[in-house]
């Protein structure tokens, strides 16, 4: 399947993390799957009018394609004319070039939170006015509509996350390849369930703190990082802590809270991101599938219940206290 | 070729984030070049009325592949608007993840973005086209699968000590997240002897240190090892050294600063003299650019997008100007700045090559450093300080990011941003004209190239483009 990837208002981020794809390099795994670009701005040969000349062909119909990526937020500053993201060379802005394209494709994918909700570039007063391509934050309908789909008739396939993590691209690409992706893979914001079914709190090393409610009070610290530090991941969708990301790492591995990026909308919390909000001395957002009272009454006891190991360890910045370990009979 | 005639350039590929050039055409040359910035997107405004915090989620998100620059220059503002520090050794290991993005960056500039170039079929008949088409064709290349691999192992550094990469949040301003281990660090040493083993055995062929003996033109020009001989025997073919000139005028902010000043020296040079820098006299201008408002210092500036896109303006970049100059910044500017007897050569040759090779010694000597810094940790030091803000205030960040020299400058009243502005490397390269009708670098480097008959994306101008490494997300911000 051949894919035509754009970039439009946002880093280049999703681009840079795809290229961190290992066992295989990104290029190999391409080719053992039938995968390749048309045309990548990072990554192919051809520029300005060799570039123009595709794009004509897609929109006339004379290029066939498979899979048209977008990565960044769509802009339609200002004043609703796109003008703040022109593509170069073309005098057309990146909003009329993704309108008139996607319908020519097989399958759109959306690539990072930018390019499924809005993301980043929306935040504060959206000065560019940014949306998703086919969601403004929650809400389905931006530069597609709610009720655009692409030939093989799916949604705007969202893959979240500021960044994605590379595997979460290559799989649905090759998933998509292997005509092996439906609409019932996709999850209610339209993100490709086999990331989006897990949190990050699965398989967090923090869990063990989580379960005494042992929290650290200040970054670096070890301890559970929902009760002070703005954690979400006991809410927020990903297998973050499964899969890892560049090696060994996540976010709470390297000591700092989840803060929900593959969520609509998670450039505006309403708080400071590392704070968690708290109404009489109680964090407000608690684990969404669980009857309040029954975490209240749990996080009481378990608090109570903390070993001293697990209470020491959470507010230092390394391992105070070991697990002890059982000596054996007659020693 | 017609004698007079505009190209319109773009979409500008195998850059960092959109670019588009126009180019004025006479008997064959350009005679003028005119380079837009089309992609707004208003992160100084985002962060007005944020708490300063949260720049250290929203400030890396600028840009997908210099994210933790942009983290250092936040977390260093911060830290300057609280006078405080951070942890010696928290600073350590914000200083080596910054080391590892700068080299990653350099060696994907050479790998995927630069030497492509030379694979493409115009160049059919020379006698190094085979050898750069089987190492280099954009998105097939032995050399770029190579260099991906490598790249991605030297990140897993990041994904231990910053979680991931791009857009950590391990950077604060009072040190790093996670305090790392011995055994943390042992892991990081074998990441950091796979990346020098892919070093010599593949771009440079030979140990660093032989490379890092380099002295003057001729030596450089002998090296006959490597993907390294393959680029010297391309520019030399070319005549890269006598193409994209610049004006000879090269400003950093200074790497990495240790208790012992930066490790690649803060200054600036001109002609070949080296002088200190003065940040304060430091303007950015918007004559030519789609931004309302009058000239100003960073400390007092302001943007405001012109909706209008008025005919007179064609950029969403604003002019930084030091002292109403235009300087080159980068790794040739930071080498030369630094002194290394090498890269002051090469500063004086201002040119593709001279930009390329710049990049290419300061990927030698960042490993050496990344190595000695990373010995120098002490895993049982804190790595964290606390750090509380105060309500009003100003700071300052001055960092240097891959493509040269990054500031940030905050001021927070009662709590909030009231001001953030940021002029990143490709600010000051790919400016468009000022108050006074001087292009920026790479408008001015690029008068003079050749345009061949026939072409509407001419390979010289290719060249010259991608020799700035240009990361045009970061440009306008």
């Amino acid at each position: 399947m051949n894919i035509l990837w754009l970039q439009s208002g946002g880093c280049g981020g999703c681009t840079m993390s795809l290229l961190c794809a290992e066992s295989p390099n990104l290029m190999d795994l391409f080719d053992a799957a039938g995968l390749e670009f048309l045309w990548h701005p990072s990554l192919s040969e051809a520029s300005g009018a060799e570039v123009r000349d595709l794009l004509q062909a897609i929109e006339d119909g004379a290029q066939t394609l498979d899979i048209l990526c977008i990565e960044g937020s769509i802009i339609h500053g200002p004043k609703g004319t796109g003008r703040y993201h022109m593509l170069g060379g073309t005098g057309r802005s990146m909003l009329d070039w993704v309108q008139s394209l996607a319908p020519k494709a097989a399958h759109v994918v959306a690539v990072g939170t930018c390019a499924t909700y809005g993301g980043v570039t929306s935040a504060g007063d959206n000065p560019s006015d940014a949306t998703g391509v086919q969601y403004d934050g929650r809400h389905s309908g931006a530069a597609l509509p709610a009720t655009f789909r692409s030939r093989a008739g799916l949604p705007v396939i969202n893959i979240s996350g500021c960044p994605t993590h590379p595997d979460w691209v290559t799989e649905t690409l090759m998933l998509l390849a292997s005509d092996a992706l439906g609409a019932e893979d996709l999850d209610s914001y339209a993100r490709p369930r086999f990331f989006a079914d897990n949190l990050v709190h699965h398989a967090c090393t923090k869990n063990e703190f989580y379960e005494y409610k042992a929290s650290a009070e200040e970054l670096s610290q070890m301890g559970c990082m929902m009760e002070h530090l703005g954690c979400i991941g006991t809410q927020a969708v990903g297998d973050c802590n499964i899969r890892l990301w560049n090696g060994e790492g996540s976010c709470t591995r390297a000591g700092y809270p989840c803060i929900n990026c593959t969520a609509p909308e998670f450039e505006e919390p309403g708080h400071g991101f590392t704070e968690t909000p708290k109404f009489a001395g109680i964090p407000v957002g608690l684990p969404t599938d669980m009857p309040k009272a029954w975490f209240m009454a749990l996080a009481s006891l378990s608090k109570r219940a903390t070993p001293e190991r697990v209470a020491r360890n959470a507010t230092a910045d390394r391992i105070l206290v070991p697990p002890s370990v059982k000596s054996r009979k007659n020693d | 070729m017609t004698d007079n005639t505009t190209l319109l350039v773009g979409p500008f590929n195998r850059v960092e984030g959109d670019l588009e050039l126009r180019l004025d055409v006479q008997d064959g040359r350009v005679a003028a070049a005119y380079a837009n910035s089309p992609l707004f997107r208003g992160f100084e405004r985002i962060m007005e009325g944020k708490a300063p915090m949260d720049a250290l989620t929203i400030v890396p998100r600028i840009c997908g592949i210099c994210s933790i620059s942009q983290s250092m220059a936040a977390a260093m503002a911060l830290a300057d608007f609280a006078g405080k520090t951070p942890s010696p050794d928290g600073a350590k290991v914000a200083q080596l993840l910054h080391m590892v993005e700068n080299v990653s960056d350099h060696l994907m500039h050479f790998n995927l973005f630069f030497m492509p170039d030379f694979a493409r079929p115009v160049y059919a008949d020379r006698p190094w086209h085979g050898r750069a088409v089987d190492r280099f064709t954009a998105a097939k290349g032995s050399a770029l699968k190579r260099a991906t691999e490598a790249r991605a192992g030297l990140l897993h550094i990041v994904g231990l000590l910053g979680g991931k990469w791009p857009h950590t949040l391990a950077i604060q301003p009072g040190g790093v997240t996670r305090a790392p281990s011995a055994r943390d660090k042992v892991r990081l040493s074998a990441d950091l002897a796979a990346f020098r083993s892919y070093l010599e055995e593949v771009m440079f062929g030979a140990p660093l240190e032989r490379f890092l003996e380099l002295e003057t033109l001729d030596q450089v020009s002998g090296w006959e090892t490597g993907d390294v001989a393959l680029f010297l025997s391309i520019a030399q073919d070319l005549s890269l050294e006598g193409s994209g000139l610049g004006s000879g005028r090269y400003l950093s902010f200074g790497a990495y600063p240790s208790p012992n000043g930066p490790v690649f020296e803060r200054g600036t040079l001109v002609e070949g003299a080296s002088g200190p820098l003065h940040p304060e006299q430091i303007v950015e201008e918007i004559s030519h650019s789609w931004m309302l408002g009058e000239a100003a210092h960073p400390s007092n500036g302001m943007t405001r997008p012109d909706e209008e896109m008025r005919d007179e303006a064609y950029s969403w970049c604003k002019a930084p100007r030091l002292a109403g100059l235009t300087y080159e910044t980068g790794a040739l500017a930071r080498q030369a700045i630094d002194g290394h007897p090498l890269a002051t050569a090469l500063a004086r040759e201002g040119s593709v090559r001279a930009r390329v090779l710049g990049r290419v010694l300061e990927l030698a000597r960042t490993q050496v450093e990344m190595e000695r810094l990373l010995a120098s940790i002490d895993p049982r030091a804190p790595f964290m300080r606390h750090v509380k803000l105060p309500s009003d205030g100003e700071g300052v960040g001055l960092v240097e990011a891959a493509r040269g020299a990054l500031g940030h400058w905050m001021r927070v009243e009662g709590g909030r941003v009231t001001s953030y502005q940021i002029i990143a490397p490709t600010t000051w390269n790919f400016s468009p004209r000022d108050e006074r009708g001087v292009p920026g670098p790479v408008e001015a480097a690029l008068v003079g190239a050749p345009v061949r008959a026939g072409e509407d994306t001419p390979i010289s101008v290719q060249h010259i483009v991608r020799s700035f490494d240009p990361c045009m997300v970061c440009t306008v911000h």
